[in-house]
């Protein structure tokens, strides 16, 4: 069968993420004081053939072990798109 | 003496490189991403561009190019390896250097002279360079900001080869361009024979260009090869 899933990277905490900080910032510029971080990631829309959700999420979880994310800076989740 | 000058698809500073090599006395040869046979390289150079469009990750792709197998065998086996910025970050990706490359503080493409303090001369790179010397050299990258998650180890290992500083040789923020961690600007692996900077020393390599200060960082390099050969 053929399953959609999400995949979304995002920046492991206290690295720095000028992207997230300068949108804090304007956000903050705006009037949103409330807002306390703010930070930037990537989702990744992936279709794949695997006879079960569990014979692909392993699959997955290589892929983004390998190549998706860099485990370096990164951490990734999985979730089954609906 | 060859040196493995390695062009992915999208690299444009191979024969910048070559050239800055040649004129240090070095053999280099240009090598196409494809290539799954390097024996013969006496040392290897992954030069500055955009591998594989930066696709994914800068680097993220460029690291499976069938010639990676060749660069990490040669590695592994002590042979002198320099990346230059899109190459740092492949050596990085690779798992070869230590951290990761990301987007600049200030999200801005910086293409400019920096100055840089040698941290430590115990590198293929630096070994011909003295403990503080300052050298100013082009800079030219998106994503330059060294991170690592584990900062604190690459500071005790000691592999800190270079940091961004100002003309008198003191780091601080504003000799910081892209914001690197501990305005970190090169570092080696353990053994000293990888190397990795975001600065372009070929760039810095005749007076016309405006300083020849990233020779003593070329010319080290090729005398590495020479000796490791030896």
């Amino acid at each position: 069968m053929t399953l959609s899933f999400e995949i979304t990277i995002s920046r492991k905490p206290g690295l720095s993420d000028p992207e997230g900080a300068t949108t804090l910032k304007a956000l903050h510029d705006l009037g949103y004081a409330d807002v306390a971080s703010v930070s930037f990631g990537r989702v990744i829309s992936l279709d794949i053939e695997a006879k079960d959700e569990d014979a692909a999420r392993r699959l997955l979880d290589e892929m983004c072990s390998k190549l998706l994310a860099n485990p370096v800076i990164e951490s990734y989740s999985v979730e089954l798109a609906t | 003496m060859k040196i493995a000058v390695v062009v992915f698809p999208g690299t444009n500073c191979e024969h910048d490189i070559a050239h800055a090599l040649a004129l240090a006395g070095g053999e280099p040869e240009l090598v196409w991403h494809t290539d799954d046979d390097l024996s013969g390289a006496e040392g290897v150079v992954l030069p500055g561009g955009f591998a594989h469009g930066d696709y994914l990750r800068t680097g993220a792709i460029a690291r499976f190019s069938p010639v990676m197998n060749e660069v990490e065998r040669l590695a592994t086996q002590g042979i002198p390896t320099l990346g230059i910025c899109n190459g740092f970050q492949i050596l990085c990706e690779a798992g070869l250097l230590p951290g990761a490359l990301v987007g600049n503080v200030g999200l801005k493409f910086i293409c400019t002279p920096v100055t840089l303090r040698v941290e430590s001369t115990d590198s293929v790179l630096t070994s011909a360079a003295t403990v503080g010397q300052v050298l100013k050299i082009p800079l030219n990258s998106y994503e330059g900001n060294f991170v690592a998650d584990d900062i604190k180890a690459i500071e005790d290992d000691g592999v800190v080869i270079l940091r961004y500083s100002d003309a008198e040789g003191q780091t601080r923020d504003s000799a910081n361009p892209n914001g690197s961690t501990n305005a970190i600007a090169g570092v080696t692996n353990a053994g000293g024979n990888v190397v990795g900077l975001m600065p372009h020393p070929e760039r810095a390599s005749e007076q016309i260009l405006g300083s020849t200060d990233g020779m003593v960082l070329v010319e080290g390099f090729v005398e590495s090869v020479r000796s490791v050969r030896v």
